[in-house]
């Protein structure tokens, strides 16, 4: 018997200290400062730039040191360190525990039926006001029943002796609020696990033209997708006149058993999903080495545009015109030197590229003249014939992140609950309000003595208000009745 | 009349009411105040109207280069929310909403001797920090319908906590006994830091060129004064600001006397901390957090990495909560919790300048 009472009390301290506030206060403290050192140290980062970090600090010499103290602590990888996770494990049985250890409470506040209570105990209540109106008991009562159903009050009634009491309260599960707060933050720590567990995060650098059936595990390795996806082109889009891009863009096919079953055009915020595995539009970069096509689109004046797709060094014709025309350079991005006011290469990604070609036509001299895929009106020649740069494919790459997770529904989920959860805590509140009328003398004699109580579990200064408003509306009512007989 | 004038003339206004304000405050006077609430309420409109004309621009600018672009898309892409610049003055705009909404409701105007100088100061930061006041063409990250709706909400959410700052502030130095008292020395080197720090960024803006003022943030902050090659200048800075933080304690007190001779009480600024906390914590818990992850994982496939920005606003949301848990669970009252709300937003700050200007992250997008 003592021992079994002995293993209770330790159940019960436990429970408690679990529960308390006071070990909620010291995790949210814990959990922030710690927060503030991986935001400090970078994570995940080459050891050099964080011991270069850590030399402004410690110095030189000392800073391979710290590092692999501050290494050993998990710093450099914090959020992921046992510890950190162990803390927020604990804020977790926190939170599960102490709402389980109030939720019945509230329950109770929630479920207790409401009674009409004494009048002595009415102008007890947090929130109570006094009125006499020289009217009778009925029209007050009904005034005043009015006034609550205005303000969405579902009113009860209870007839005494010589009395007439009403009572009403609105938003009984707004108690509930907090609660579902709670559960919001565990079901999001749910989805974060099951994201872990049963997902994964990789990359994919992607030429054009080519396809891949793996993604490339951030930690080393590959995944199987499944699935094939392939890129058919990539493209920067970049804002009229300036060199700031306006969207990166890739189109992406997914093939599976030898057939194409879905194309898109993906944009930075705009991802591909095939199967539960999403495709991020996430970088680009050119190929090495890479001999791609040059696609041209050409239109004699009054013709047809015709497109073609040739190598470095090709030779085309104009149909019809007899001109011809050689590509015999590139340049990714060409512009003018503004110093020197010559044509250069100023980057080496596709920002503003452009074709040299060499036209020849019959019995005129020759001529080299650049063509800019972003400015087409380079391509008008002399006798209104076009050369349009549409692509120089097969050079870039698409750098996507391939993601699968889950868990991610349920996080949704748990955002759009914990916002509902998080309105009715705040902005909405439990009201009880009990109206208590009798005759100042007896036998239903003298005016009407109201006695109004009212209780709220939180916004007490709006609720105040709103017991103002309900009393005077029922008093204009009265006194207006009254001035018209 | 374009944007940047209507939005002068409403810095003006803030300005000003700030001046009268603070007369208000001394002098009491109905007529006074009633100026000093009429002055903010033609700032407020003159803003909201720059606002709109703004967003009008930015929506030409906007369809002009996105022909296809549908007109409700196209009114979401083209909010100007999108850099430093014009988040800085969303700020100022809810904060002073805010301000207005608790004065109207709460019948506290000397409560806008307090927030006034908030909006001034960021109207300070946002001419000395030199940042850029161009309409900026929308980068594809950004290019989200959740980017109005993330950044609205936050930033009432921030404004709200603005105005608990300013409450908690006016709370600590009424309830302060003597200078000795811990809760003042926190508060009344906070103060001094805080304007030790624009200060020096005002003295950056002066030596530097008007080409190097846009990257004073970025490449020259404080390098004029702390952080000076010259070690004669270093140390110079170093002892001014010292003097000038104990100067704040030392005569801070003094308005506690201006404070005490007013209708504020403590109970009532206790209540306007916790009433604008209460607000704040759902709008930046809805709108900073929860948007932010969802956006982040339409635009990266991560809900949550970890990065500065987010992490620095769970710090915030940490603080917030503490305070809320303190006060409304374990039923604190008082100077703890008006502590809290005060490093709730340093908080704020740190996650919403500190983050960018300090420490990088996805979001450094923010700080051009």
């Amino acid at each position: 018997m003592e021992e079994e009472k002995k293993k209770e009390d330790v159940f019960e301290t436990v429970w408690k200290f679990l529960a308390s506030v006071k070990l909620a206060v010291a995790v949210f403290i814990i959990l922030a400062l710690s927060s503030i050192i991986g935001t400090i140290v970078e994570q995940q980062a080459e050891p050099a730039k964080n011991i270069a970090l850590l030399a402004k600090f410690f110095g030189d010499s000392a800073a391979p040191t710290v590092y692999n103290i501050f290494a050993k602590l998990g710093f450099m990888d914090m959020y992921r360190s046992w510890w950190f996770v162990s803390f927020l494990i604990i804020f977790s049985i926190n939170l599960i525990v102490c709402s389980l250890d109030r939720f019945p409470k509230t329950w109770k506040l929630v479920k207790m039926p409401l009674k009409p209570l004494a009048e002595n105990v009415i102008r007890t209540l947090p929130v109570k006001k006094e009125t006499k109106l020289k009217t009778t008991l009925n029209a007050a009562k009904d005034e005043f029943f009015n006034s609550l159903r205005s303000s969405k009050y579902q009113v009860l009634e209870s007839n005494e002796n010589n009395a007439v009491q009403l009572y009403c309260e609105k938003w009984r599960y707004a108690r509930l609020g907090v609660y579902v707060v709670h559960l919001s933050i565990i079901l999001i720590f749910l989805g974060a696990i099951i994201g872990a567990r049963f997902g994964f995060g990789g990359y994919l650098n992607l030429p054009e033209g080519e396809e891949s059936d793996v993604a490339f595990i951030t930690e080393g390795g590959k995944i199987p997708l499944g699935f094939s996806v392939k890129c058919n082109w990539y493209n920067t889009k970049y804002y009229e006149g300036i060199d700031t891009p306006q969207e990166f863009q890739s189109e992406l096919a997914i093939i599976e058993n030898g057939k194409e079953v879905l194309k898109k055009v993906i944009e930075v915020n705009s991802p591909l999903t095939y199967k539960g595995i999403t495709f991020y539009q996430s970088s680009y970069g050119m190929v090495p080495n890479a001999n791609g096509y040059f696609i041209l689109g050409i239109k004699p004046n009054g013709g047809q545009q015709n497109t073609l797709s040739l190598r470095f060094g090709d030779t085309f014709e104009i149909p019809g015109t007899g001109i011809t025309g050689t590509i015999v350079d590139f340049s990714p991005a060409l512009g003018r030197d503004p110093r020197t006011g010559e044509l250069a290469t100023y980057a080496e990604n596709m920002v503003n590229p452009a074709i040299a070609i060499q036209f020849n036509m019959p019995g005129q001299e020759g001529f080299k003249g650049w063509i800019f895929r972003r400015y087409p009106q380079t391509g008008i020649l002399p006798g209104g014939h076009e050369v349009k740069f549409d692509d120089y494919w097969g050079v870039e790459y698409t750098g996507l992140q391939v993601r699968k997770d889950p868990g991610v529904w349920l996080i949704y989920f748990a955002c759009i609950i914990m916002a509902i959860g998080l309105y009715v805590t705040f902005f909405i509140s439990h009201k009880k309000i009990w109206i208590h009328l009798a005759h100042e003398a007896p036998g239903g004699k003298g005016p009407v003595r109201i006695s109004i109580g009212g209780m709220t579990h939180r916004n007490r200064l709006a609720f105040e208000k709103e017991i103002e408003h309900i009393l005077a509306r029922a008093s204009h009512a009265i006194e207006g009745k009254h001035t018209k007989k | 009349m374009t944007s940047q004038t209507f939005f002068n003339i409403s810095a003006g206004a803030y300005i000003a009411a700030m001046v009268i304000y603070i007369i208000y405050l001394v002098t009491r006077n109905r007529t006074v105040g009633i100026t000093a609430t009429t002055v903010t309420i033609f700032g407020f409109v003159s803003q909201t109207i720059a606002f709109l004309s703004r967003w009008s621009h930015s929506y030409d600018f906007w369809v002009r280069s996105n022909p296809a672009s549908g007109f409700i898309e196209s009114l979401l892409r083209a909010a100007p929310l999108r850099n430093l610049y014009e988040s800085l003055i969303f700020f100022v705009w809810s904060i002073i909403l805010i301000h207005l909404v608790i004065e109207f409701k709460y019948k506290v105007r000397s409560l806008g001797a307090f927030v006034t100088p908030i909006a001034a100061l960021v109207l300070l930061f946002i001419d000395i920090s030199g940042t850029s006041k161009e309409i900026q063409p929308l980068m594809p990250a950004l290019q989200s319908n959740w980017l109005l709706f993330h950044v609205l909400l936050a930033f009432l959410g921030y404004a709200a906590f603005g105005v608990s700052f300013g409450a908690a502030a006016a709370y600590i130095v009424m309830i302060t006994e003597s200078k000795k008292e811990k809760t003042y020395i926190f508060w009344s080197i906070i103060i001094g830091i805080f304007i030790v720090v624009l200060i020096a960024m005002g003295i950056d803006f002066m030596s530097l060129s008007s080409a190097e003022r846009s990257e004073l943030i970025q490449s020259h902050f404080l390098k004029a004064t702390f952080r000076s090659e010259s070690g004669g200048v270093v140390a110079i800075s170093w002892a001014i600001s010292i003097a000038f933080v104990l100067a704040v304690w030392q005569f801070g007190l003094g308005l506690k006397k201006v404070l005490s001779s007013l209708s504020l009480t403590p109970n009532m600024l206790d209540e306007i901390t916790y009433k604008s906390i209460n607000v704040g914590f759902p709008l930046f818990t809805i709108g900073g957090l929860l948007m932010g992850a969802i956006w982040a994982n339409s635009a990266w496939g991560k809900y949550w990495s970890w990065d500065p920005k987010e992490t620095w606003s769970l710090i915030t949301w940490f603080v917030y909560a503490l305070y809320l848990h303190a006060r409304y669970v374990k039923g604190w009252r008082g100077k703890r919790v008006a502590i809290l709300a005060v490093i709730g937003f340093i908080a704020v700050i740190f996650t919403y300048l500190g983050v960018n200007l300090v420490l990088s992250g996805l979001h450094s997008y923010g700080s051009e």
